[in-house]
């Protein structure tokens, strides 16, 4: 079966870039424009193989099943405190993470 | 090695001080060349050092892996400890608790050197990727170590650390291992907790162990494996028949290997790689040969070899190619300015204003080419009228790759398969930078492995010679040994047979 080419538009790459929260050069998004091209093109050759009746996979392990436990804080497991993570955040105010006004 | 190094710690024949300086001080030799390292922990292993010291003096029973200096991909968190991904976004970050394979080692007292370098967040196949700098490969200086473990890889290597926890979403442990001339064990999905591990692509990532010898290899797992409160997908050891049922009876004797059923997988060996641009180029001649001998051996040793057939495995790299960008950006999500990480949220020249730039300027400008490209490929492969095609799709492939594995091990009752571990021995630095997919076929022997779950270990099986194709002599080689769910104990006592043996 030959593949038929798989086109991706500057427009597109944008619009995923927008999507992605990647805020790409002019540069970025021609090369990306290219390359993207060429790697669905390679991927393309799935669409040969005939998948019908089959099962999605359920990921890496084999007969998946939910896990449980019980509802009880089994924090205690892990060994760090909340201070901690907040003070990995680029800006901090009163213990609180912050952020830029979101409306 | 380990055992060893265990015997000459408690028979008092050197110190865990010694040691430890003995593996500093070539670090601070040849790290500036190979840059296998991105933090040296020199203080704490020093100190860690002296702890098992002032135990063996005091004749306390010490575990095999007390005192004995180890490092850890830098993708892997190390509580106090500069912990980066290999990307700029985590420069100077601080990892606030350790990961639960490093808990459990710090409990059997090892010495951590540091934190070896890889390809940001685990992309790439060369070591290039890491935004701190390639690391070379030992065994010559203008080839790549491979990747995403290059640092992890160069390192056990060079004798610069005993062994390394590393990671593998795609060959990562065992690809650097093939050209670094290291063995690198990647068990079955599961097997080793993921807790703290900073994840790629969560239904392909494993944490497995760069080491010099197979036998250390099984040391270490059996200590880190295991079922884990903090990863609802690691698994309960010994393994539940219900989970893997295929019987399992130790068939090797230390000699010999009568009774074991190898399939040797025909696609492995042909012109995988038809279909992109017209390119079409095999398995290398010396690659070939190398493996090849070691089946040979397998049989001499009372082995029966079976050819067996894996008819999709040239979909799998196409699979990985959309699974592992799939979900690689709802992993990465996470970097955004704002709960960690490099930020351009305080950068008030910029104009950043809305919480939105916050998000987009600053993963472009810290996340590196690879990382952006793969985020890119995801979200448009999972975007509005192309998930059926691509993601659906390639989980439904998975499935058949899945299927083709269930069928050798069950119904051929292989008990392991034997192939190239990669195409090619490493390749130069730069040669396949500018093209991702030639990057991403050096894959095609190891992803199969990580879409179906499955353990494998890569043992070194001879080095390249003197060729007339411009090529430098003296490149390692690799072979894969592929096993069944759970059956990563058949991987140790093959591999450990053939090591003393090639």
């Amino acid at each position: 079966m030959t593949t038929r080419k798989k086109m991706i538009s500057k427009k597109e790459v944008k619009h995923i870039a927008k999507l992605a929260r990647l805020d790409l050069s002019e540069q970025e998004i021609e090369k990306y424009q290219k390359q993207l091209g060429s790697i669905l093109n390679y991927v393309e050759k799935l669409q040969e193989v005939n998948t019908d009746g089959i099962k999605t996979a359920d990921g890496g392990i084999r007969n998946l099943e939910n896990v449980w436990r019980e509802d009880k804080n089994e924090l205690g497991i892990m060994n760090y405190e909340s201070g901690d993570l907040i003070k990995m955040a680029p800006e901090v105010e009163k213990e609180q993470v912050k952020v830029k006004k979101i409306l | 090695m380990i055992k060893q190094l265990h015997e000459k710690l408690i028979n008092k024949e050197i110190s865990a001080t010694e040691l430890t300086q003995d593996y500093l001080s070539r670090i601070k030799n040849k790290n500036p060349i190979l840059n296998a390292f991105i933090t040296i922990t020199e203080k704490q292993a020093l100190e860690q050092a002296q702890k098992i010291d002032k135990e063996i003096l005091n004749k306390k029973e010490i575990s095999m892996l007390a005192g004995i200096p180890a490092s850890i991909k830098d993708l892997i968190m190390t509580k106090g400890i500069q912990t980066t991904a290999g990307s700029k976004i985590l420069e100077n970050y601080i990892a606030p608790y350790d990961a639960t394979v490093v808990k459990k080692l710090k409990q059997q007292g090892i010495v951590i050197l540091g934190k070896n370098n890889c390809d940001e967040f685990a992309m790439g196949g060369s070591g290039e990727n890491s935004g701190f700098g390639a690391t070379k490969n030992p065994y010559n200086l203008t080839r790549v170590p491979g990747g995403t473990s290059s640092g992890s890889a160069a390192a056990v290597s060079a004798d610069l650390s005993v062994y390394s926890i590393a990671s593998d979403t795609g060959g990562s442990v065992r690809q650097p291992s093939a050209f670094c001339g290291t063995v690198g064990f990647k068990p079955t999905y599961g097997a080793i907790s993921r807790f703290g591990l900073i994840a790629d692509a969560s239904s392909l990532d494993q944490i497995g162990i760069i080491s010099k010898s197979v036998e250390d290899a099984e040391i270490v797992f059996n200590f880190i494996k295991g079922r884990d409160l903090l990863d609802s997908t690691s698994l309960e050891f010994p393994i539940s028949k219900k989970q893997f049922p295929n019987k399992f009876q130790f068939p090797i004797s230390k000699k010999d290997l009568k009774n074991l059923k190898i399939g040797v997988p025909k696609e492995y060996f042909t012109h995988l790689r038809q279909g992109y641009g017209g390119q079409v180029s095999g398995l290398d001649k010396e690659v070939e040969t190398a493996v090849k001998n070691v089946i040979k051996k397998c049989e001499k040793l009372g082995a029966e070899i079976i050819s067996v057939s894996l008819p999709n495995t040239e979909y799998a790299l196409a699979v990985y190619y959309i699974i592992q960008p799939s979900e690689a950006p709802a992993n990465l999500a996470r970097f955004d300015g704002i709960r960690y990480g490099k930020s351009k949220i305080k950068n008030q020249k910029s104009k950043v204003k809305s919480i939105f730039e916050v998000y987009s300027k600053t993963r472009a400008k810290y996340f590196g080419d690879e990382v952006k490209r793969r985020i890119m490929l995801g979200t448009y492969a999972l975007s509005a009228g192309y998930f059926d095609a691509y993601y659906k799709k390639a989980q439904k492939v998975r499935t058949l790759i899945k299927q083709d594995f269930e069928k050798v091990f069950s119904q051929d009752k292989i008990d392991l398969l034997i192939t190239p571990t990669t195409p090619t021995p490493a390749f130069k630095l730069g040669e396949k930078t500018a093209d991702p997919l030639q990057m991403y076929l050096q894959d095609i022997f190891t992803v199969p492995v990580n879409v179906a779950g499955l353990p494998a270990i890569s043992i070194p099986c001879g080095k390249t010679k003197n060729l007339s194709s411009g090529r430098q002599g003296n490149l390692p080689i690799g072979a894969q040994l592929i096993g069944s769910w759970g059956k990563e104990e058949i991987l140790f006592e093959v591999g450990k047979v053939l090591e003393n043996d090639l």
